[in-house]
């Protein structure tokens, strides 16, 4: 588990990314519901690593986020891309202690 | 063997004879050769009067045939014909053989024999040059104050005319040798509503009488009339019917009418088996049509004869629905009751000013024909069931509620124009080929002539059981207009407010950005303060261009393109130093690409510090205004293009809207700011400027249409700030002002209706809610760079700020920067579909 940032660093539907110790990136959102999920910060679709900045909100009820580049939907919680099963990007465990949020290995 | 077809004359059927062949002829086993007596190639003669408001022959053009097989000669009038050698000749002398002849000749304006008819002065109405011949006339007029004119005529064509001149700032007298306007279409009750509502638009109807003379008096016209009337005239305008041009014909002994027209059989065969007779000049049994429709079913049949086919003439609809001088009139089947035991059921309602007829069997169940005047809206639903049960009682057919829900027969024809059914509108629509109205003026061409059929097309598209739902998205049953007035009505300010009151769940990357674009035009403060920020789509995000490789594109804005070299240079450093790659974009501007987020406010910062601001190049806002150098230095200009282009774009600056918004202004006709591409275009005339509007480029391009013409540049505005307000209040997300006016019901002249004089009332509202965008605006870019708190977003790693992200990577081409590509991207079907 490596502390990326605090709670109060996050705004609710707005994602920011994360650079984790072995170089890769993760996605972390508060979601308005309160929940906090982590995500693969790059896009299988386009390869950028910007999944934080995508729009979060939900199809059919499943939380989601959008990708910013060619607009596909990821499950927060678990990755699943909703346009196309076949894709989806990895999950990270998170855990929030003492207002930290940790961010494990997917 | 290559076969000739010769074809003598390039009007509208001429034309669409060469098309329909063209496109059925798919072995290539005709040349065809097209002479033409007119200067220019085939135009759209049925929208002829709508010359008078762009002056611009171009608006009027017919596709051109752009093909290999087809030859047209201009200006060279086809004057000898010989059929034992099959051969035509020349004016110029040129000498053509053929295999098979189609005489596509027209008519002629019939001009009766009045002392003085060759006056100069004196006009017909059929040709561009003839709407220009009377366009000199008037600007060479010698009268003070308001001009007057006369048409010869009170028909359709008649009434049109007096429109145009109406439209030249003359006051029209129109006279009419019948007891009524448009004696062929209406009776006499309609007649004299008709009559009624266009008195009340500055014309003067003079019925039951006609000229005896003309004469020159003191450098205008004097005009005397058989009930002893004298009009002061500067021009006059002959439109006293039509005489189908078979001179040809009657010289080379083909068989003739007795009233004229060239006699064919149902194959559109005359006398001679190797020649045809199309169009206006046409005499098939015994009936010369003087309207477009059933000429291009005489195209279509001659085509499939040329490839052995054996199509024969499907007879005519005769119906005709016009609005003239914004009076509703249409006349359909037995408008006169003729025949046997026929009956007459009419509702004049003197007070709506409106009047209707109904033609019914003398047993009442078969409906046969029937006239509207004032309010046609029943044409479309009516015109198809002519000779079909009358589905009740014929007056509610057209009483006041209008009570009787009307489904047309299967093989009633839908869209006259182009002779589209009913089924063939279904079938494109049930095999999922087309799913809304320009889906099947694609597949079909209904809708693309006349337009009038466009209602019906919607009504179909609805009894197929695709009703375009109008709701936003999973989250609202809204339209993106009705969420616009709610939050205009309720004050709501907030995305999560609005959703918790008028909608379900959390929001989607569909209302959210729709509606953040709805507060932003409402001016409910920055784009990205508070909550706003989790709304916005990619771009908008972080007031950029995002790249496929996560980097962003950076473009200040230059208003009209005009930039001092110091501004230029400071563009220049800031892309050295930061390592950008420059591009000068389509709009007349720069864009910088490959910045970070991080990259981001350090760039602004120094661009905003040299007096730059936003360009909106990420936003669904005012793009460019682009402009050409007009008076300044083009010899040609005639008006300050750069100046109007400039104050344009900063008054529009920062407009946020459903879906970009791009205009130009050119400083004359030669348009070398492509105004006419644009969502509202500009181009200066001597006396003022022209208004375009609903052009675009990209997908579906299309040509932006006139809608005021020769004002003045505070009228001008005025009227563009109209027009944005009511399509950012109006328009559905993501529709560019193109669409929104084809969605229109009613389409333009709707929307000039509104805009222009003010129909629904709403034109001050609309100017006001544009002056408060106008004060309220602030540079987005700015307001990041003062705001600690938006500024703090703009990193790339939340626990490594400044740190690059690491899967960027360039390489170099052109002594540039460019992205290494990350694997070719596929797009998902599910992108494509949005
Ligand atoms: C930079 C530029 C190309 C260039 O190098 O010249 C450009 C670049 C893009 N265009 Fe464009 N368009 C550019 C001029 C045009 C023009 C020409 C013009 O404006 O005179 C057109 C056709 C005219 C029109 O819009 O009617 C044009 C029609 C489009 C369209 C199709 C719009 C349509 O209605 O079909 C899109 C897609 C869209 O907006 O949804 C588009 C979208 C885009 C986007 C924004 C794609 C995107 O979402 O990332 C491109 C962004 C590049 C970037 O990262 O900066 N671009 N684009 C031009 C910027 C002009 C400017 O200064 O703002
Ligand atoms: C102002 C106006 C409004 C109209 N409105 C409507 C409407 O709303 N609905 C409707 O259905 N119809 C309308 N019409 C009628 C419609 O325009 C005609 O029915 C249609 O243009 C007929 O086409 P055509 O090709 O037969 O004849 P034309 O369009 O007249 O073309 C014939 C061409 O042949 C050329 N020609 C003639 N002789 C020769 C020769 N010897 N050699 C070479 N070329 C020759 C002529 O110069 C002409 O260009 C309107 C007409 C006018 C003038
Ligand atoms: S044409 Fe296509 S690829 Fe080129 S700039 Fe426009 S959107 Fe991009
Ligand atoms: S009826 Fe004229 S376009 Fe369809």
């Amino acid at each position: 588990m490596t502390p990326v940032c605090e709670l109060s660093d996050l705004r609710p539907d707005q994602g920011v990314a994360a650079l984790l110790p072995d170089g890769s990136q993760v996605a972390v959102f508060l979601t308005s519901a309160g929940t906090v999920h982590a995500l693969g910060n790059i896009d299988p679709f386009s390869g950028a690593a910007v999944l934080s900045r995508g729009i979060v909100g939900d199809r059919g009820g499943v939380p989601v986020v959008v990708s910013p580049v060619y607009k596909q939907a990821f499950e927060l919680s678990t990755g699943k891309c909703l346009d196309d099963p076949s894709t989806g990007v990895p999950v990270h465990p998170v855990v929030v202690t003492d207002g930290v949020i940790q961010v494990g290995s997917p | 063997m290559t076969r000739t077809l010769v074809v003598v004359g390039h009007g509208m059927v001429g034309h669409r004879l060469v098309e329909a062949l063209r496109e059925k002829d798919v072995t290539g086993q005709w040349r065809i050769v097209v002479f033409a007596e007119e200067t220019r190639p085939a135009y759209d003669r049925v929208a002829l009067s709508s010359y008078v408001d762009s002056w611009d022959a171009g608006s009027l053009s017919l596709a051109p045939h752009d093909d290999d097989a087809v030859e047209l000669h201009l200006d060279d009038k086809v004057v000898h014909l010989d059929r034992e050698a099959k051969v035509v000749r020349t004016q110029r002398g040129r000498v053509q053989p053929y295999d098979a002849l189609v005489l596509a000749t027209g008519s002629v304006p019939f001009v009766p024999p009045v002392p003085g008819r060759d006056l100069p002065g004196c006009h017909v109405y059929r040709t561009i040059d003839d709407l220009d011949g009377i366009r000199a006339t008037v600007e060479s007029a010698r009268s003070v104050g308001r001009h007057a004119g006369m048409v010869l005529g009170g028909g359709l064509l008649g009434l049109e005319a007096a429109n145009a001149l109406r439209g030249m700032g003359i006051s029209p007298h129109v006279v009419e040798l019948g007891p009524r306007l448009m004696p062929l279409q209406v009776d006499e009750g309609g007649g004299g509503l008709l009559k009624r509502l266009v008195e009340k638009l500055d014309l003067t109807v003079h019925t039951g009488t006609s000229a005896t003379s003309i004469e020159q008096d003191r450098g205008r016209l004097l005009a005397k009339l058989s009930n002893g009337v004298e009009l002061d005239l500067d021009v006059v305008v002959f439109s006293a019917g039509i005489r189908p041009r078979d001179e040809l014909a009657r010289s080379f002994g083909l068989t003739v009418g007795e009233r004229g027209g060239i006699v064919v059989d149902k194959a559109c065969r005359t006398s001679d088996e190797h020649i045809y007779a199309i169009g206006e000049c046409a005499n098939l049994d015994g009936m010369v049509y003087g309207l477009v429709a059933p000429g291009y079913s005489m195209a279509e049949v001659v085509a499939d004869r040329l490839l052995g086919g054996s199509a024969e003439f499907p007879g005519a609809d005769m119906s005709t629905k016009l609005k003239l001088l914004g009076v509703d009139v249409a006349s359909f089947g037995d408008a006169h009751a003729k025949q046997e035991g026929a009956l007459e059921v009419v509702v004049n309602d003197a007070v709506a000013g409106t009047y209707a007829k109904v033609v019914v069997s003398d047993d009442a169940k078969t409906l046969l024909g029937g006239i509207l005047v004032g309010d046609a809206s029943k044409y479309m639903s009516l015109r198809p069931l002519v000779g079909r049960p009358v589905p009740g009682d014929p007056v509610a057919l057209i009483g006041p509620e209008g009570g009787v829900e009307l489904t047309l027969p299967h093989d009633a024809q839908v869209c006259s124009c182009h002779a589209v059914t009913k089924q063939h509108i279904v079938d494109v629509v049930n095999s999922g080929e087309a799913v809304d109205v320009p889906g099947i003026k694609a597949c079909t061409k209904a809708g693309t002539g006349c337009g009038s059929c466009v209602p019906m097309l919607k009504k179909l598209l609805s009894e197929c059981g695709i009703e375009q739902s109008r709701a936003l998205c999973e989250h609202f049953d809204h339209s993106r207009a009705d969420l616009f007035e709610i939050i205009r009505s309720t004050g709501i300010t907030t995305f999560s407010e609005l959703i918790s009151r008028h909608g379900r769940g959390f929001g989607c990357d569909i209302c959210k950005p729709a509606v953040a674009s709805i507060l932003a035009s409402l001016d409910q403060g920055h784009v990205l303060e508070g909550e706003q920020a989790t709304l916005q789509d990619t771009n908008d995000r972080f007031l950029a261009n995002m790249q496929r490789n996560g980097t962003y594109s950076v473009v200040p804005r230059i208003p009209g393109g005009e930039i001092t070299p110091e501004k230029l240079i400071v563009i220049g450093e800031v892309a050295r130093d930061f390592g950008l790659y420059t591009k000068i974009t389509g709009g007349q501007r720069i864009d910088l690409f490959g910045a970070t987020v991080d990259q981001l406010p350090q760039i602004w910062k120094r661009l905003v510090d040299a007096g730059f601001e936003s360009g909106h190049a990420y936003g669904k806002a005012l793009r460019t205004v682009k402009s050409c150098v007009g008076t300044t230095w083009c010899r040609y200009g005639v008006q300050d293009s750069v100046s109007l282009a400039i104050e344009l774009e900063l008054r529009y600056r920062g407009l946020r809207s459903p879906h970009k918004l791009k205009s130009a202004v050119s400083g004359c006709a030669r348009e070398c700011a492509e105004a006419r591409g644009k969502d509202f275009g500009i181009i200066a005339t001597e006396n003022g400027w022209n208004l375009y509007v609903g052009g675009n480029g990209g997908f579906t391009p299309r040509h932006a249409d006139l809608i005021a013409s020769d004002v003045d540049t505070e009228t001008l505005i005025k009227l563009i700030d109209r027009f944005l307000m009511f399509y950012i209040r109006t328009a559905d997300r993501l529709q560019r002002t193109s669409t929104w006016i084809e969605s229109l019901e009613g389409g333009l002249d709707h929307l000039r209706d509104v805009i222009v004089n003010d129909s629904l009332g709403i034109c001050a509202d609309l100017e006001a809610a544009m002056a408060k965008h106008v004060d309220n605006y602030a540079d987005e870019w700015r307001g990041v760079l003062e705001d600690p708190e938006k500024l703090s977003r703009f990193t790339s790693f939340v626990n490594a700020p400044g740190t690059p992200d690491p899967t960027i990577s360039f390489r170099e081409e052109r002594g540039q920067k460019v992205p290494v590509l990350l694997g070719v991207p596929s797009v998902s079907q599910a992108e494509v579909s949005r």
